[in-house]
């Protein structure tokens, strides 16, 4: 019986999971319910699109989706379709092999799109500065909304970089971004 | 190395694990760490008959323009877009011959938050026939970028190969430069790397097996085990600075000490892995819909894993009793016997099993390293010399082969052969044994690195 060794292992030996810092994350809700999100709703879908990484990037996204992080409490979501995304988050350099795939991801979804550049090769080429195997980092792509440095950047620092795009888009701008 | 003629080149038998070419020579490398070469004439060396070669031969053309004569496939493998503007038009691939077999194209983008590779299956119906796998997305350039640069500083590159297996990977570099400058680093870098390098090894290990459940639709084991994961990552960065441990592994030595309180931290946080461990190991048995999706599920036969001379838990799901560790070995585990876990059934719960299997091993080893933490200097200085130098160390998923020719303190040629190279092939063939909705499954339980054979 599966349930009983589940709830077994539940109820007994498993540690609770604890936040990674249960005060900044309270901070972190507030700011969320501040920023009211007027124009974005509470709800947004990332598409996530590894342009050219050392996969580094991509163990710490999904770690902002783990128990200690929980990136889905502030209401971002990850989704497998740009047609379903509001986000276009790209890790990694712009490999030459990529660019082209990347494009037509952006292309695919619907406006407005918020992009951002997650780590140091997506926000300048990081370490493969200068290589011509590259085509730059991720603005070699598209034009990029918000920029989160770090190799990798940490769970944390990416969570609050999302934050901070909330924020930042928090009121309904007079006139169509593009 | 050996210098040897191209017949002998050609026919020279081994157990093959990479090939590569500089402006001069064709290489090859033999388990446990027999290099041999041949001289190139007119840009061309012979073609080897190993079943690992292809991907090499296809990888040293595009990198350097030599072609192995001979070789049947001649297939890109990381350049596809020459183009200027990044616009060429897509690469195609076969049709399929046979009557009622259609073709599935998934990637470079993929639907998780993965690397990018493309994968063509021709399917009937659900079965999968073929699996074309086409990689080059990740190319970054890596090894052309180290040439030129001192060991000290191409080491950021190094770490960058692979970030799940960035300790590995620097700790195989670190001794290529050290074989090749003669330096030897402290008693205490040793045992610090090794930590590591353990750390690693559970890291991607808890993180995978939850990440190869949730795949299966199970959700309570994918939260648990990335729990572990996460507290493993939270107790490096308290002990080394970095969660993913990344640049402190550095030719030489280390870069840094373990932080006071570090060794605490990294005891405590396993010692509340391996309280849990067994009733998740228990669980996992116990839920008949998941074991009915990885039992007899991607099955990669012994003789074809011995055919690949695969490394890692995908050897050793497939009875390849292998791991760099104990052969060719390096130090410290020569002080510390290892057990190591084979299953001859090669299926995806085959390679689940021999992962949770090494979890309690890195446990131990941490444990007794830790506790046996000699003092010493943390890194010894890189004189600017001249030679060439091998070096190996076991990632996670398996061996990794670190070769540098140093001249006058720069790097002149490196090339890097990670475990994928050689698994990557397999899963072409482990595809083939399941239906097409079982592919994401088969795919995480052997989880070659993109990057790592993109360079």
């Amino acid at each position: 019986m599966v349930w009983k060794t589940t709830l077994g292992h539940i109820l007994g030996k498993a540690t609770p999971p604890t936040a990674a810092d249960p005060a900044r994350a309270a901070e972190m809700r507030a700011r969320v319910a501040a920023a009211g999100s007027a124009r974005l709703g509470r709800s947004l879908a990332i598409r996530h699109v590894a342009a050219g990484s050392c996969n580094g990037c991509e163990l710490e996204l999904r770690a902002t989706q783990n128990m200690v992080h929980d990136l889905t409490q502030y209401g971002f979501t990850f989704t497998p379709s740009p047609r379903h995304a509001d986000i276009l988050l790209i890790t990694g350099v712009a490999g030459r092999n990529m660019v082209e795939a990347a494009r037509q991801a952006r292309a695919a979804m619907p406006e407005p799109v918020l992009v951002v550049a997650c780590g140091d090769c997506a926000v300048d080429g990081g370490v493969f500065k200068g290589s011509p195997a590259i085509a730059g980092g991720a603005e070699a792509i598209t034009a990029i909304d918000l920029f989160i440095p770090g190799c990798p950047p940490t769970p944390t620092q990416i969570v609050q970089g999302l934050l901070a795009l909330i924020e930042a888009h928090s009121f309904p701008p007079k006139k169509t971004r593009r | 190395m050996i210098l040897l003629s191209p017949p002998d080149w050609a026919a020279y038998q081994g157990r093959f694990i990479a090939l590569w070419t500089d402006a001069q020579y064709a290489y090859a490398l033999y388990q446990p760490a027999e290099l041999v070469a041949v001289a190139l004439e007119g840009g061309t060396y012979p073609a080897l008959p190993h079943a690992g070669a292809g991907w090499y031969q296809r990888l040293a053309f595009d990198l350097h323009g030599f072609k192995a004569t001979g070789a049947a496939d001649t297939r890109p493998a990381i350049e596809h877009f020459r183009a200027a503007d990044f616009t060429a038009p897509w690469p195609e691939f076969a049709a399929p011959e046979v009557e009622g077999v259609h073709q599935v194209a998934v990637g470079p983008i993929h639907a998780g938050i993965i690397e990018p590779g493309h994968f063509r299956f021709s399917v009937r119906g659900e079965e999968v026939l073929k699996l074309e796998a086409r990689f080059g997305y990740a190319h970054k350039g890596t090894l052309g970028l180290m040439r030129g640069k001192s060991p000290r500083l191409a080491a950021r590159y190094a770490a960058r190969i692979s970030g799940d297996a960035t300790v590995a990977h620097s700790l195989a570099f670190a001794q290529a430069a050290e074989a090749a400058l003669g330096v030897s680093p402290s008693g205490r870098a040793i045992y610090l790397r090794a930590v590591m390098a353990e750390l690693e090894r559970i890291a991607n290990h808890t993180a995978d097996i939850g990440a190869l459940a949730g795949d299966a639709g199970f959700a309570f084991l994918d939260a648990r085990f990335a729990l572990a994961r996460e507290y493993i990552c939270a107790a490096a960065a308290m002990a080394f600075g970095h969660r993913l441990m990344m640049d402190i592994v550095i030719p030489g030595g280390v870069a840094g000490d373990i932080a006071e309180g570090g060794a605490g931290e990294i005891l405590a946080v396993l010692a509340a892995l391996e309280a849990e461990l067994p009733s998740l190991t228990r669980v996992f048995e116990d839920y008949a819909s998941l074991q009915d999706r990885v039992i007899g599920t991607g099955i990669i036969p012994p003789h074809l894993a011995a055919e690949f001379h695969a490394g890692g838990y995908v050897g050793r799901a497939s009875g390849q009793a292998h791991d760099a560790r104990v052969q060719p070995g390096y130090p410290p585990y020569f002080e510390h016997m290892l057990h190591m876990p084979v299953q001859q059934e090669g299926d995806v719960a085959a390679r689940i099993r021999i992962r949770l299997d090494e979890i309690p091993e890195s446990i131990r080893l941490i444990r007794d390293m830790l506790f046996a933490l000699p003092a010493g200097a943390l890194a010894a200085p890189l004189p600017p010399g001249s030679g060439m130098g091998l070096g190996v160390a076991e990632s996670f998923r398996g061996p990794v082969w670190h070769w540098l020719h140093v001249d006058n303190g720069t790097i002149v040629t490196a090339f890097i052969a990670d475990a994928s190279a050689l698994h990557w092939p397999l899963l072409e063939h482990a595809a083939t044994t399941a239906i097409l909705a079982d592919f994401p499954l088969i795919n995480k339980s052997v989880n070659g690195s993109y990057a790592g054979v993109d360079l």
